[in-house]
């Protein structure tokens, strides 16, 4: 923790300078002269890396910035987050603000309740490039390299001059402080401006307002379509969005345990390079080669150790320090090839399936929600865990009220086609739960839908094109290290590994679709097949009236005519072919909406609690419990786990894990200091 | 214009309400509505040797009610029947365009049409027709007026005196009921009938006064000839004796018409007793003629693989059995080749005319 090294920064900015020299040991001065200046040319220079493209896309990035710090120091203190965002249209030079659309200033201020920020570290968090808790740990969260807030402060003191404000209050006891701070761009340190002790209504939390050159417009990768896909994705949290328009959205918090906390783990050995070997001989407090591994790489036993150096034919008593060139790499190249057991997962924490469900039902509208958690992998070294979800069609009532409304005021013409929906799925891509909204076709998460054979569900799909229909696809990759392929963050590198695993979890998700979308279409076809009847009888007794001279009895026929239609449908056996007395088809993790009700593990909500509410509630808490547990417990055959509906009033009494786990571990965590995003 | 029919109730529609008391007598049954529609495909008609013409085999399909699959079937072939009845109160005669356009509406209480194209109500009627055994001019539905006709022929179409030698060289447009009760023929002096696929070559003929000349009635179709001129044909032929001579494009689908004016459709098998002509000669184009009248191979078109299907598909057929037309057809096939009429203009515009036709005629050069 606490300051990165001089050195260590120059590594990091390496990565997109390579004009920087790297680890320049002798140099010391040079580096660093060159660092001073790289701060803010770096950044002046390089803004669409970080995300400040444009202004519309540079008001999203502040917005998530500000909202990833937020959860992620919520989360790891143990507490259920709250956060709140504002964005405010700033009119020029005090005149009356322009339209929300029209205008190039606004004012973004986000609020959380998370632990707050120790007084003495607040101006660097916000005002320093690359000072963060994040970034030299292998732990899964939002943020990693700790540039991200700063980055966004130093947008806003570059295109409106205005500081970054902050208020923060770590406690009730806690006074609540108030900074407006800046970067000193050349040295790469917080000026700050104002500071002193205020009162704040929020007995606990952290509110950050920055003022910044920006565009708000709706629709993809908006800030709005943001918040939606982090409440999809985040169940757990309670967000307020007041948009620039005045209007306030909520999205309610459906889940009340927290994520489960993931563990920080010392890095996989096949997973590091082997500049970064070289570093770790250099730096480690082992005393000798054997100690060295085995302590400072996870899943390496004194054992393996040996193995190792008996590979690279070096002593295991050899001074790590005293290993360069050619005895390194042997060494690398032993570590290759000795058999090492993956990495433990428990530094992963999944959504889960529940929360995935809950998510996708209580924001996208539709009849068929599931989702799938995959077992975890591994790609170079680093664990990873592949979830996927699906949420599919129109609701009952959506569906109803279109046939309706266009129906009789327009009849099809010749050659004309009532709509199917043509339109093509949506792909919502999430890594360590942060939306991804650009770049979507560089994304390895896009190209396994495609890959995908969807036609296999049921679902069209054109060559090379996503699949088409009322569908919303969504994906999460959790990792202690996500492969982005640029330092913006906007889309997974293509590893075949994670390919492979996004794939499996997809067409999991397209089978249980299959399932779900071949009985609505039994029932359909049944129901059809009633109508079809009664709409061809009314019209075969009026031709047959005619044929007659009108002299028939028409009621007479009608209803004869409907009496054997009765007995050829089977009457009442239909309404068992049709599903309606029995489960969710036996799929896992899945809901169902229909006319007559919801059924699988929905969650309650607030407005309109459905029938199966009380039931489905407890289901879900319970449910909860077991999901908490570490996800590494063997979850090969658990993705497949049957998760039966409840529809009667026995649901079990809750597990006393679900109760006990999250309020003990909130009280022992103090109040975290430190929070980075990037 | 049809004219007044004697009795108020024609024998037709009486077969038309037969259709509602058929609904009727098996709802008070609760029996399903079923119609025994005779089946209207190749392996349904029988080629009767003896009389040469194809027939209509015994084979029936029922169509039900109550079955998802024939029902909206069933329905709309009760509305058509309720149409065509409509027509026969009125007295008036349609097309098959109006009848669909009359049946279609939305059904009530629903956006589903009775029907949604033409495509759909066109089978029924001909169902209405073989099933109920009633012509189509019988139920009063006509085609296009899709012929022409000229030579020396003098009808009576609605009271008016037609002299079809003298209205130039646009001739008699023949219309698609040419039943005795609605057209008379007064007078036929011509030898022969010559039936010309093509619009175009008939032009020619008659722009070159052949008929005059070789006394003959030339009739057309416009391709496949429609009801009105296969009828006519078959009138002059079998009320004046002359002989019908038909000269279409030498491709599979020419073979194919002549097969029709010979020997009926497997479509409309049921009709062949009153349109076929079994001693019709098919005149030209042979695949023999390219050689014989010396036809370069550049204006002859590549068979393509269609052509090739149908072509094998006639050779198998019970009344292209005859030796000639094996060997006919076979020719066309090995030399890949098939030739249009318009090609005969590559030799000289009025080849047709000047040469082609007198030659055949004169060595009797044709096909049976």
């Amino acid at each position: 923790m606490g300051l990165i090294s001089s050195k260590r920064m120059a590594t990091a900015l390496a990565k997109s300078t390579p004009a920087e020299p790297r680890a320049a040991v002798s140099a010391t001065e040079m580096g660093a002269r060159q660092r001073e200046i790289s701060v803010s040319e770096f950044f002046t220079k390089n803004r669409h890396l970080l995300g400040f493209d444009n202004p519309r896309k540079a008001l999203l990035t502040c917005v998530k910035e500000a909202v990833d710090n937020a959860l992620d120091a919520s989360e790891e203190a143990g507490i259920l987050p709250e956060v709140v965002v504002t964005l405010e249209v700033i009119g020029a030079n005090g005149e009356a603000p322009p339209p929300a659309s029209q205008a190039t200033r606004f004012r973004v201020t986000v609020t959380d309740n998370g632990p707050g920020i120790v007084r003495h570290q607040i101006p660097p968090i916000f005002a320093k490039l690359l000072y963060g808790s994040k970034f030299h740990r292998l732990r899964m969260s939002r943020g990693q390299q700790g540039i991200g807030i700063s980055a966004a402060g130093m947008y806003a003191q570059l295109t409106t001059g205005k500081p970054v404000q902050i208020i923060s209050r770590t406690g009730a006891r806690a006074a609540a402080h108030y900074f407006e701070v800046q970067i000193d761009t050349k040295k790469n340190e917080p000026r700050i401006f104002e500071s002193k002790k205020i009162d704040w209504e929020h007995p606990r939390g952290t509110q950050v307002t920055l003022e910044i050159e920006g565009r708000y417009q709706k629709g993809r990768a908006s800030v709005d379509e943001f918040l939606e896909q982090v409440a999809i994705a985040n169940p757990h949290v309670k967000l307020l969005y007041r948009t620039p328009e005045g209007e306030t959205r909520e999205y309610p918090r459906t889940i009340t345990e927290l994520p489960p906390q993931p563990r920080e783990i010392k890095p996989h050995p096949y997973g590091i390079e082997f500049g970064i070997l070289l570093r770790m001989l250099h730096d480690t407090r082992g005393h000798s080669l054997a100690g060295f591994l085995a302590s400072d790489f996870s899943r390496v036993s004194p054992p393996v150790a040996q193995e190792i150096c008996r590979t690279a034919k070096l002593s295991p008593d050899a001074k790590p320090r005293n290993i360069h060139g050619a005895a390194a790499e042997a060494l690398y190249k032993a570590i290759q090839a000795t058999r090492i057991m993956a990495p433990p997962s428990n530094c992963i924490s999944p959504i889960g399936e529940k929360a995935i469900l809950h998510g996708l039902y209580k924001q996208i509208k539709g009849e068929f929600y599931t989702a799938v958690t995959r077992p975890p992998a591994v790609y170079r070294g680093n664990p990873f865990i592949i979830e996927a979800g699906l949420a599919f069609g129109k609701t009952p009532d959506q569906a109803a009220a279109a046939t309706v409304a266009e129906a009789p005021a327009v009849p099809l013409a010749e050659g004309e086609e009532r709509d199917d929906d043509d339109e093509l799925a949506r792909v919502i891509r999430y890594a360590n739960r942060v939306p991804l909204l650009y770049q979507q076709s560089a994304c390895a998460t896009f190209k396994a839908v495609l890959e995908t054979a969807w036609k296999n569900y049921g679902i069209a799909q054109s060559r090379g094109a996503l699949p088409a229909g009322p569908m919303v696809v969504f994906v999460h990759m959790a990792s202690v290290w996500v492969p982005f392929t640029s330092e913006s963050k906007e889309a997974i590198a293509d590893y075949d590994e994670i390919r492979k695993e996004i794939k499996l979890a997809l067409q999991e998700c397209g089978r249980r679709l299959g399932v779900f979308l071949r009985r609505r279409e039994r029932a359909k076809s049944e129901f059809r097949r009633r109508n079809i009847f009664d709409l061809y009888i009314e019209e075969v007794v009026e031709a047959c009236a005619r044929l007659k001279g009108g002299r028939l009895p028409k009621e007479k026929l009608k209803t004869q005519l409907q009496r054997i239609a009765l007995k050829r449908t089977g009457g009442a056996r239909t309404d068992e072919i049709l599903g309606k007395n029995s489960g969710p088809e036996g799929l896992p993790h899945s809901i169902i909406v229909t006319a007559e009700g919801t059924e699988g593990e929905a969650p309650v909500l607030p407005p309109a609690a459905g029938s199966a509410g009380a039931a489905a509630a407890s289901a879900v808490e319970r449910d909860e419990g077991e999901a908490a547990k570490p996800a590494a417990t063997a979850r090969g055959k658990g993705a497949v786990r049957q998760l039966r509906p409840i529809r009667g009033g026995k649901a079990p009494a809750k597990g006393p894990a679900a109760a006990a786990k999250s309020p003990a571990k909130a009280k022992k965590v103090p109040p975290h200091p430190k929070r980075r995003g990037r | 214009m049809a004219r007044a029919k004697s009795s108020k109730t024609t024998v037709v529609e009486k077969k038309l309400v037969g259709v509602a008391d058929l609904v009727i007598t098996a709802a008070e049954k609760s029996k399903d509505p079923t119609l025994a529609i005779p089946i209207r495909s190749l392996a349904n008609v029988n080629f009767n040797e003896k009389r040469g013409i194809i027939e209509l085999g015994k084979r029936k399909q029922a169509r039900t009610f109550f079955n998802v699959g024939m029902a909206k079937k069933f329905m709309q072939t009760v509305l058509v029947a309720d149409a065509l009845s409509e027509l026969q109160r009125a007295n008036l005669t349609t097309s098959l365009r109006e009848i669909y356009y009359r049946t279609k509406h939305t059904m009530k209480g629903s956006h589903e049409n009775t029907f949604d194209n033409q495509n759909e109500s066109d089978p029924l009627i001909e169902d209405l027709e073989v099933t109920l055994a009633a012509l189509r001019e019988e139920l009063h539905v006509r085609a296009e007026n899709a012929g022409s006709v000229v030579g020396p022929l003098v009808l009576d179409d609605d009271g008016d005196r037609v002299d079809c030698a003298r209205l130039g060289k646009g001739g008699y447009s023949v219309p698609s009921i040419v039943e005795p009760e609605y057209i008379a023929i007064r007078r036929c002096t011509a030898d022969f009938v010559l039936l010309v696929e093509k619009g175009t070559q008939w032009n020619r003929l008659s722009e070159d006064k052949f008929w005059r000349r070789y006394n003959c009635v030339l009739l057309t179709g416009n391709g496949q000839p429609p009801r009105g001129v296969r009828r006519l044909a078959r009138r002059l032929h079998e009320e004046y004796k002359i002989p019908v001579y038909v000269l279409v494009d030498n491709d599979p689908w020419g073979y194919y018409i002549y097969s029709v004016v010979k020997q009926g459709s497997i479509n409309l098998a049921f009709e062949s007793e009153r349109m076929a002509i079994p001693k019709a000669k098919f005149i030209g184009l042979s695949s023999a003629d390219p050689d014989r009248y010396g036809l370069p191979r550049n204006v002859g078109i590549k068979l393509n693989d269609k052509d090739v299907s149908r072509a094998k598909e006639l050779v198998k057929y019970r009344w292209f059995q005859k030796k000639g037309w094996q060997d006919e057809i076979k020719r066309m096939l090995s030399s890949g080749l098939k030739y249009e009429l318009d090609a005969l203009a590559n030799k000289d515009f009025r080849y047709l005319t000047k040469t082609y036709l007198p030659r055949k005629l004169k060595e009797e050069d044709w096909l049976d």
